[in-house]
């Protein structure tokens, strides 16, 4: 039989004061844990977002981004040419892209002249056909063959000199800003784009040579068609994932990063919070000896006051739990920044706190309450009755 | 009538036959109690008086089943208590014995009604059977009317009449009493020894009692000795 509930609450609520230290430190880690988990959700949204599971990326077999991979013209004929590709009046819903890293300076940090990476896309004359996660926010798209520039909104907010009319030099060629992109939160926000056909040749690509594919499927199945299709050509030596894999993969590096850090920086404040809630329990337990032997003595088993003890120790971990829930959930929406290691380029996302976050905050605060709370349980049954009433 | 010496079996309600308890103390042995014959009947009202650490309140124990002796048998109405596991002997604790200490040993964050009531959830019951027990107990102990209060909201004397309250709540086989007057002045003591007194009288109910105390024993029916290990 467990002793009632009450007898836990009412003891924490007698030592309101160590107990309040208790949560407290149980509530840091927990925000900790949740705002690291909350980070890399977000940058994995943010990338995978990115993708459409109804898009095929195509790029040279082997490359492990857009960077390092290679389409030429012919190539890019076979893929327009494929019937698993959609197409409408205009041809076919292909756009072939190059990418371009370039340095700029940060809106922000801007007396002090520091820069930093910025990718800029070079697009075909589908891409917002293509990319349909993408719009224009303001200002207008860019005209392909002329050297305009739409920016992503992230970009223009983060980068000084990306506001509409303004000129920026790319490779040595000015380029006008003449709109700006709501990509959605996807990365597409932190880009700036070009005319492929523009860029290349501004940072001495050779004409007609691109770096990947991006292509609208005619159907989301079709997607193991276009692949056998198109690595069952000789033509061609390229391989073919759906849009959504492929920026999966690309956040792995990143999301890996961010998790073993948070993981570290939690475990070291878990390992400082569980020891708040040893010491809280141990001298709650040392202060109370007579009390639970005398719970023991009018019959409850050593069980009835190891559960008690370890309620006390739970309760103050949920507690401590939702507390650092609360404090982390302020943190949903709000967006940072980071770099891509695919690409080395800065990308700009938001923290996503999401439900499932909360939940494992919980769990994360109730697993220290556990291992915060057995040993002090265990010390207190393993005392004899009649030894535990002796020692007063 | 309870007696101490006999070696032959009884059918009295408290009954031990050479009970010894020995305590290892570092490499020595101490011989706390060496052969132990007890006899209490039902409705009894026994004092047990002795020199400090004569072992008067290891023998208590031995009888309320928190320790077990190192040779002899305890049987409780016919029972050999000290053939129970560990395990049983709490759960037989919680039907059989009353524990009234010296200190009180009230659970400080629990009302008095709480603290009545905590011995009785250990026994097959409803909650308004719980309600009306306690408030019983409560009122049997003149103390009905404090019922919400905290132990440190109340005397020393109410305490330990909380204390008797829940010791008597569960319907116990019996009661033991480690110096209940111990920690009170003369008139809560007398009180308590009152209370105990109309337990017995009224109720039926059988107390061993250990006192410091001549004017305390006075109260029993019965008044043994313990020294050097041996009860006379
Ligand atoms: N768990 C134990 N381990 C070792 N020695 C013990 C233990 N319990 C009791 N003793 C010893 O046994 C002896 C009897 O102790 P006990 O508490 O029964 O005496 P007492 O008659 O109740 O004394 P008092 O009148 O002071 O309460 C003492 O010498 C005590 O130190
Ligand atoms: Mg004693």
């Amino acid at each position: 039989m467990a002793l009632p509930l009450v007898y836990s609450v009412e003891s924490l609520r007698a030592r309101w004061r160590s107990s309040l230290v208790a949560v407290a430190g149980i509530a840091g880690s927990v925000a900790v844990f949740v705002a690291m988990l909350a980070l890399a959700r977000g940058f994995e949204q943010a990338l995978v977002s990115t993708g459409s599971p109804d898009n095929a990326m195509i790029r040279r077999a082997g490359a492990t981004s857009e960077m390092d991979s290679v389409i030429d013209m012919e190539e890019l004929r076979v893929i327009e040419d494929a019937p698993e590709v959609a197409r409408d009046a205009r041809g076919p819903l292909v756009s072939a892209e190059i990418v371009v890293i370039v340095a700029l300076p940060l809106r922000a940090l801007r007396a002090e002249g520091a820069e930093a990476n910025v990718q800029v896309r070079g697009i075909g004359a589908r891409a917002l056909d293509v990319h349909q996660g993408v719009r224009v926010a303001q200002g207008r798209m860019l005209t392909p063959g002329t050297a305009e520039i739409v920016v992503g909104r992230y970009a223009r907010e983060s980068y000084a000199g990306l506001e509409p009319g303004a000129t920026v030099r790319l490779g040595g060629t000015p380029f006008q800003v003449v709109g700006v992109l709501d990509g959605g939160g996807s990365a597409f926000d932190s880009e700036i784009w070009a005319d492929a056909a523009v860029l290349g040749p501004a940072y001495q690509r050779p004409r007609g040579y691109y770096q990947s594919a991006a292509a609208r499927l005619a159907s989301r199945e079709t997607l193991d068609l276009l692949r056998q299709r198109l690595t069952s050509d000789p033509r061609m030596r390229h391989q073919v994932d759906r849009e959504t894999d492929y920026y999966a993969k690309a956040s792995e590096a990143m999301r890996g990063l961010i998790l073993s850090l948070g993981a570290l920086v939690a475990a070291v404040m878990g390992i400082g919070a569980v020891c708040g809630a040893l010491n809280t329990l141990y001298s709650a337990v040392a202060e109370r000896a007579r009390e639970l032997a005398t719970i023991r003595a009018l019959g409850f088993g050593s069980g009835a006051v190891l559960i008690a003890i370890v309620a006390e120790s739970l309760l103050l971990s949920a507690v401590g739990g939702l507390v650092g829930v609360a404090a982390a959930l302020p943190l949903d929406g709000l967006t940072t920044s980071t770099l891509n290691f695919q690409t080395f380029s800065h990308v700009s996302f938001a923290f996503r706190v999401t439900p499932d976050l909360l939940g494992l905050g919980v769990a994360f605060a109730l697993a220290m309450g556990l291992v915060g709370g057995l040993p002090p349980a265990l010390r207190a049954v393993r005392v004899p009755v009649a030894v535990a009433l002796r020692d007063l | 009538m309870a007696r101490v010496g006999a070696t032959a079996p009884s059918e009295a309600l408290i009954c031990l036959r050479g009970v010894a308890k020995n305590y290892r103390r570092g490499s020595e042995d101490l011989h706390v109690l060496t052969d132990v014959n007890l006899d209490v009947d039902r409705g009894e009202f026994v004092a047990l008086m002795g020199p400090s650490g004569s072992g008067k309140s290891t023998l208590l124990n031995l009888i309320g089943g928190l320790d077990v002796p190192s040779a002899g048998i305890i049987r409780v109405a016919g029972d050999p208590i000290t053939s129970l596991s560990r395990s049983k002997l709490t759960t037989w604790r919680a039907r059989h014995v009353g524990f009234v200490f010296q200190m009180y040993n009230l659970i400080p964050v629990l009302s008095a009604f709480r603290n009545v009531e905590l011995p009785l959830l250990l026994l097959p019951l409803s909650k308004a059977e719980r309600r009306e027990r306690v408030a019983t107990a409560l009122r049997v102990v003149g103390l009905d009317d404090r019922m919400d209060h905290k132990p440190r909201e109340l005397s020393g004397g109410q305490q330990q009449r909380v204390a008797i309250a829940r010791a008597i709540v569960g319907d116990p086989t019996f009661l033991l009493c480690d110096e209940p007057t111990g920690d009170l002045d003369r008139h809560s003591a007398d009180e308590i020894l009152d209370m105990l007194h109309h337990l017995v009288g009224d109720f039926g109910k059988t107390v061993l009692m250990v006192t410091h105390d001549p004017r305390a024993a006075a109260r029993a029916q019965v008044t043994f000795h313990l020294d050097k290990g041996e009860l006379s």
